[in-house]
């Protein structure tokens, strides 16, 4: 008989405890499956950042870290500028990277570090509540916007992508989604070609992926989806912004 | 005014609103995100601001500046948070700013758990950050408690012009308890001429940290020390429980643990012991004074902390050789039982003459 | 005199707020009280419980680690909260959800099928005001008409639900009542 559907090597048997709905899981699925087929599980470090994925270290069935809020990017540096044959990811949500940890992102992507980021956007901070994030949209009601988020007294959300792309440095960064089944096709190549690049030893290499917060935006798992697609997308356009072979200087090592 | 009953969490938030707090700056992080929760509420209606600000070292670093420019500024956060918050601390103790800061401390280290704990004494009594400081801690043990001393914490930050840290328990955000918020009175306080407010009409002033003279550093922390030699001598707050009668032995514990205390206290009299508790509500100044007087009635002493021992060694400090401290605690966000302290207090009683 | 009771069950069955209305009674009453919520990693797993402590005098420890009453909604509540109460204490039980019996005879159980019950009177989501009207039924730890008044101001603002758990707290206080009264 043939398996056609079987849990990913790269995952541990452990139960995950995101909520009903909650599109992390399947992101998690896909770093999986991707370490899985590039073969890379036994010589991975993934780091897992604070927020509501610190308790990824129980789901990737490699070595793990987990690292002080924001700082997964630094933790990253310090293993692989020490052991450069290992493959190295991180695992950070948007209060994580965008807020506290923008410097140690902004940096690490601007020296070219080579180790890939998966960074997942749901708007808000997940673990402590639902407050508000960077990433928060105009006028979305969190527990510490009230009255929604006001763009003349806090700004406009921040889009990473854009901001790294800017960068000279960096090498790939694409953004893609975690909530319908297409746009989670898309996603599993974005993250493969993030790591193929890794190994290659080319780039800094960077995915956001838009994900749900069934339970800080107070809707059922099927609306989340649909609001992520409606609200989100239209803000964060799901592109790629970047590859090495385009770029001016992130081609480079790859001569 | 008629009581109220209260989240500890919203009950701090609404006491520093009353106390003049009208600049808060935070950063999300349990057990005490409801602080904020409450304030992005509240601020808009009396005209106070709130900023959810990047990170908690930004945070410390807007209290320098609010602070700087003489505005009552304030922030909440718990254990990690305030940890990032200290290179802000040590500057703002410096340049001799009012700034109040309120630690729902949970246990750690690192990034621990979000239980209650009081593992953070040594960072808060000892300076916490670089450089030779102190704040003043203020230890509530309820939350009406914790309303009260939050007006006195803004007073003291401003007369002594130095950052004072309020500290609880993650019990203490949590819990419900009826609370009244009275009225205040303290005496009138200098002006803030020394803050940076635009120069039209005076000198200009500088708010800075940096001395490239040793004696003008060695200056002003000598000055810094003067003030924490007032405090010691004029700021020492305590609550005596049972020491009106003869008592075997002293606990000495502060916060939650110290109604936790209470308790076992309660049930070691109906069993014919008679032990006393002191409660330290400022933990700097350390009541080291009271402790010692205390001491020489009782055959021994017991820290009962949240945490592996922490405040016990101000205890020895302030008993010295003169009587044994012993030390009962519980971690990781496991609160001790009022049975475990008395069991604790009943071992060493009856170790007695061994 | 010092009463505490524990109430839990499923996140959503409204513990809580049931234990809120009861310590915001006691205060009303004059009397010190505390309300401890359950925090931490146990919320994600979907149960919750609170204990209120009412009492004449300041109240010392709010860890109360034997509580004398419980008012348990589901059965993972009973089976922890149950075996840790003090003999001679009133343990209020949800026979919609639970259909083990507690395994103590130095306690008082009063049987309470608060869903059956709430469904009846117009919502289902109102069996925790049945078990609070038949735990102050069962105790008197407040007068029922200081708890009215105190559930009449809680329930102000959704006119629609404060009907079905008035009535549900009437009904759950007669059961309670009777239970007392040793029927
Ligand atoms: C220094 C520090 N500050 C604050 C926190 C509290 N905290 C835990 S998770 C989190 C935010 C997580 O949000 P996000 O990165 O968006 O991830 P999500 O939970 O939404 O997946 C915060 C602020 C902390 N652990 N450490
Ligand atoms: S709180 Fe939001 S981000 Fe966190 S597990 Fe639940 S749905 Fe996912």
């Amino acid at each position: 008989m043939k398996t056609i559907f079987k849990r990913p090597e790269s995952l541990t048997l452990t139960p995950m405890h995101y909520c009903p709905g909650c599109t992390h899981g399947i992101i998690h699925r896909l770093v999986a499956e991707v370490l899985d087929e590039l073969d890379l599980r036994e010589r991975t470090v993934g780091i897992a950042s604070v927020g509501c994925s610190v308790l990824s270290y129980n789901y990737f069935n490699c070595d793990m870290q987990e690292a002080s809020h924001g700082r997964a990017p630094a933790v990253a540096t310090g293993i692989k500028r020490a052991r450069p044959d290992l493959i190295v990811f991180t695992y950070q949500g948007d209060g994580d990277l965008a807020s506290i940890g923008m410097a140690e992102i902004v940096h690490a992507a601007n020296r070219g570090e080579k180790f890939t980021v998966v960074f997942v956007n749901n708007t808000v901070y997940g673990m402590t509540g639902g407050q508000m994030a960077p990433t928060t949209m105009p006028g979305q009601v969190t527990t510490t916007t009230p009255r929604g988020r006001d763009v003349d007294d806090i700004g406009y959300p921040v889009r990473m992508c854009e901001i790294l792309a800017s960068l000279r440095t960096p090498g790939f960064i694409e953004r893609v989604a975690a909530n319908t089944p297409q746009h989670i096709i898309r996603a599993k190549r974005a993250i493969k070609k993030a790591f193929q690049y890794q190994v290659e030893g080319r780039c800094f290499s960077f995915v956001e992926c838009l994900s749900t917060c069934p339970t800080n935006w107070g809707l059922s798992p099927y609306k989340a989806t649909q609001w992520l697609e409606e609200n989100m997308v239209p803000y964060y356009p799901l592109k790629n912004f970047k590859t090495p072979e385009e770029s001016e200087e992130g081609g480079k090592n790859a001569d | 005014m008629a009581k109220v009953l209260m989240k500890g969490n919203e009950a701090i938030g609404e006491a520093g609103i009353r106390a003049g707090g009208l600049c808060y700056f935070c950063y999300p992080i349990t057990p005490q995100s409801e602080v904020a929760e409450y304030l992005s509420r509240r601020m808009p209606d009396v005209g106070g601001s709130f900023l959810q600000a990047e990170s908690e070292v930004a945070v410390s670093n807007m209290l320098y500046g609010a602070a700087g420019a003489g505005v009552r500024a304030w922030t909440t956060s718990s254990s990690p948070g305030i940890s990032l918050m200290m290179e802000g601390l040590s500057y703002i103790a410096a340049a001799e700013l009012p700034a109040v800061l309120i630690n729902i401390v949970r246990c750690g280290p690192g990034l621990g758990g979000i239980l209650p704990s009081q593992c953070d004494y040594f960072q808060a009594v000892k300076g916490g950050g670089h450089g030779d400081y102190r704040c003043m801690v203020l230890a509530p043990s309820s939350v009406q408690e914790a309303v009260d001393l939050i007006p006195l914490a803004f007073d003291r930050a401003d007369r002594y012009r130095n950052p004072v840290i309020v500290i609880g328990d993650g019990m203490i955000g949590q819990m419900m308890e009826p609370v009244e918020f009275k009225e205040h009175k303290f005496p009138p306080l200098p002006p803030k001429d020394w803050a940076t407010t635009g120069c039209k009409g005076r000198k200009r002033n500088v708010v800075n940290s940096l001395y490239l003279d040793p004696i003008e550093e060695e200056k002003l922390n000598m000055k810094l020390v003067a003030k924490y030699e007032q405090m010691k001598r004029e700021e020492v707050r305590y609550e005596e429980y049972n020491t009106d009668k003869p008592y075997q032995a002293l606990l000495v514990a502060y916060g939650t643990t110290a109604r936790i205390c209470k308790t076992a206290i309660q049930q070691l009299v109906l069993e014919g012991i008679t032990v006393a508790l002191l409660r330290p509500i400022t933990l700097f100044p350390f009541p080291e004074k009271k402790i010692q007087e205390l001491a020489r009635q009782a055959e021994w002493l017991m820290s009962v902390e949240m945490s592996t021992g922490q405040m016990v060694e101000d205890v020895r400090l302030a008993v010295g050789h003169d009587r044994p401290v012993y030390f009962f605690g519980r971690t990781g966000g496991v609160v001790p039982t009022p049975e475990e302290i008395r069991d604790a207090v009943k071992k060493h009683l009856t170790g007695k003459g061994v | 005199m010092q009463i505490e009771a524990v109430l839990a069950g499923f996140g959503g069955q409204g513990v809580m707020l049931a234990g809120k209305i009861l310590a915001q009674t006691g205060m009303m009453l004059g009397k010190e009280v505390v309300w401890l919520p359950s925090y931490g990693p146990e919320m994600r797993g979907g149960t919750a419980n609170c204990t209120v402590i009412i009492s004449d005098e300041p109240i010392a420890s709010p860890i109360i680690p034997h509580p004398r009453d419980a008012f348990v909604m589901n059965r993972p509540s009973l089976e922890k909260f149950v075996p840790m109460m003090r003999p001679g204490g009133v343990a209020v039980i949800n026979t919609s959800l639970i259909t083990v019996k507690p395994e103590r005879d130095d306690v008082k159980v009063v049987n309470v099928t608060a869903n059956k019950i709430a469904m009846e009177v117009g919502s289902a989501k109102s069996s925790n005001m049945v078990m609070l009207g038949a735990y102050v039924g069962a105790t008197d730890v407040v007068p029922f008409d200081a708890l009215m008044k105190e559930a009449k101001k809680a329930f102000q603002k959704k006119a629609k639900l404060a009907s079905i758990n008035i009535k549900c707290l009437e009904q759950g206080y007669k059961l309670g009542q009777a239970a007392r009264a040793g029927h």
